[in-house]
């Protein structure tokens, strides 16, 4: 069991500039995120396009951001739980205990969530009775590419995740790829080269026809797709894969007994704290009158859940406010060399 | 101010003035219209305030700027009469405008 004083569920910016405010009061964190790496939507949905309402920052992608506030962090060496979503919560002896999906467990006076929307989930085809075959011959992510050799595969979506596994797995596999319309969205390069490999004849491409039905017993045997103008074609195929991005789910934490407002946390905007002792919740998750889904809120809020979360930690200490620019405690926990 | 239709999956539906200037999904948010969440908040980065629009309105409104037609490749059940409620701003034009939920946002 990993023993903390907070931990911080969500690496987004928002979560990575609360490591800030706890590591300059002197608090120790760790981090978990369910993506597989660290930044949430600003890796995650916008790493390339521009956001110009950083304070002091007039210009900068969503990965720049999030390699500054990295950078930002480096001193407090925080450890970061990717790849890991949190499930359980339980209360023993005024500690919060967590266990993750990969059963890592946390002890802690406080847990900030700064989860966004929740955890990133694939996004799956809304075609009905395709449970069965999820996770078996129905794949969202590709995690060992050798199970489609001399496979017939058919991949679904118009992104780069959908073009580059059919340019890729054409040169082991019988590759068909669909897609709802004409224009494809990935890099340039790719889209000419999946066109090229249709020229050749090595994949198959089918566009305007979205996954109508599947058939199979225990295996599936054939789907359906379907066309604009509502024909139908039957096609063979092994597997079906389905790239259409991730959405956000809110997950266990809807089951942790917290108040909800639809799919956010409502909050004190003294602290930051929701309706359970010691949890508090930070960023686009938490709402209170006037709330602004923009990053620089989350940096305030972060900062006031950072103080918030000082007397669970250090119940016998008085929490004293200071600035880094003169204190010599928080230069000293900051690295800054004078 | 202009009347916006919306229609749930189920067949419930609700018309509701919207102020000139917000968006179709502000209009749905603000008046606890099930269906629409929307939660980027209006960026167009996440395609979870996804529309049909009645056919008759599809034509008449602006049209879809880069992006928006990239994120429904995203959206749950995509449609030729889909459109991004957030992309959709009211005006005296869209009074009347009639939207259809889907199922699900994804």
């Amino acid at each position: 069991m990993i023993k903390t004083d907070t931990l911080i569920i969500g690496a987004g910016p928002v979560g990575l500039f609360c490591v800030h405010q706890l590591g300059i009061i002197g608090l120790k964190c760790e981090v978990v995120d369910n993506l597989d790496k660290i930044g949430g939507q600003c890796i995650e949905l916008y790493p390339d396009k521009p956001i110009y309402d950083i304070p002091a920052v007039p210009e900068c992608t969503g990965e720049e951001l999030t390699n500054n506030l990295i950078e930002q962090i480096k001193a407090f060496k925080t450890n970061f739980h990717l790849n890991e979503r949190v499930e359980e919560l339980k209360k023993v002896d005024k500690k919060w205990i967590t266990k993750t999906n990969k059963g890592t467990e946390f002890q802690s006076s406080s847990i900030i969530i700064a989860a966004g929307v929740g955890s990133f989930e694939p996004r799956k085809f809304p075609t009905k009775e395709i449970d069965k075959y999820e996770g078996k011959q129905i794949l969202y992510s590709i995690r060992d590419k050798t199970v489609f050799k001399d496979k017939t595969i058919c991949i679904f979506g118009g992104g780069d995740s959908a073009l580059d596994w059919a340019i890729e797995l054409s040169n082991t596999s019988k590759v068909i790829l669909v897609h709802r319309r004409d224009d494809f969205r990935g890099m340039q390069a790719s889209i000419d080269k999946a066109k090229q490999l249709k020229e050749e004849g090595k994949i198959k491409i089918y566009t305007k026809y979205q996954l109508e039905s599947v058939q199979g017993k225990e295996k599936i045997e054939s789907i359906n797709i379907k066309h604009d103008d509502k024909s139908i074609k039957e096609i063979k195929t092994d597997y079906v894969l389905g790239f259409f991005g991730l959405i956000m789910q809110l997950g266990p934490i809807a089951e942790w007994g917290l108040n909800l407002d639809k799919k956010t946390i409502p909050v004190n905007t003294e602290s930051f704290e929701t309706n359970k002792e010691g949890i508090f919740a930070i960023g686009d998750i938490c709402s209170y009158p006037g709330k602004l889904k923009l990053i620089l809120s989350g940096f305030h809020e972060g900062a006031l859940a950072a103080r918030g979360c000082f007397k669970y930690a250090k119940p016998d200490e008085k929490y004293r406010f200071e600035f880094t620019t003169s204190s010599k405690t928080v230069k000293d926990r900051l690295g800054v060399k004078e | 101010m202009s009347k916006i239709t919306y229609i749930e999956n189920s067949g419930n539906e609700k018309t509701v003035e919207v102020s000139n200037g917000l968006t179709v999904m502000e209009g749905a948010v603000q008046n606890d219209i099930p269906g629409i969440d929307a939660d980027c908040g209006g960026g167009m980065a996440c395609a979870t305030c996804h529309v049909y629009v009645k056919e008759e309105w599809f034509d008449k409104l602006p049209k879809k700027e880069d992006g928006e037609e990239d994120m429904l490749d995203m959206a749950f059940e995509p449609k030729k009469n889909s459109r991004l409620s957030c992309q959709l701003i009211v005006s005296d034009e869209l009074d009347g405008l009639i939207v259809i939920t889907p199922s699900k946002q994804g």
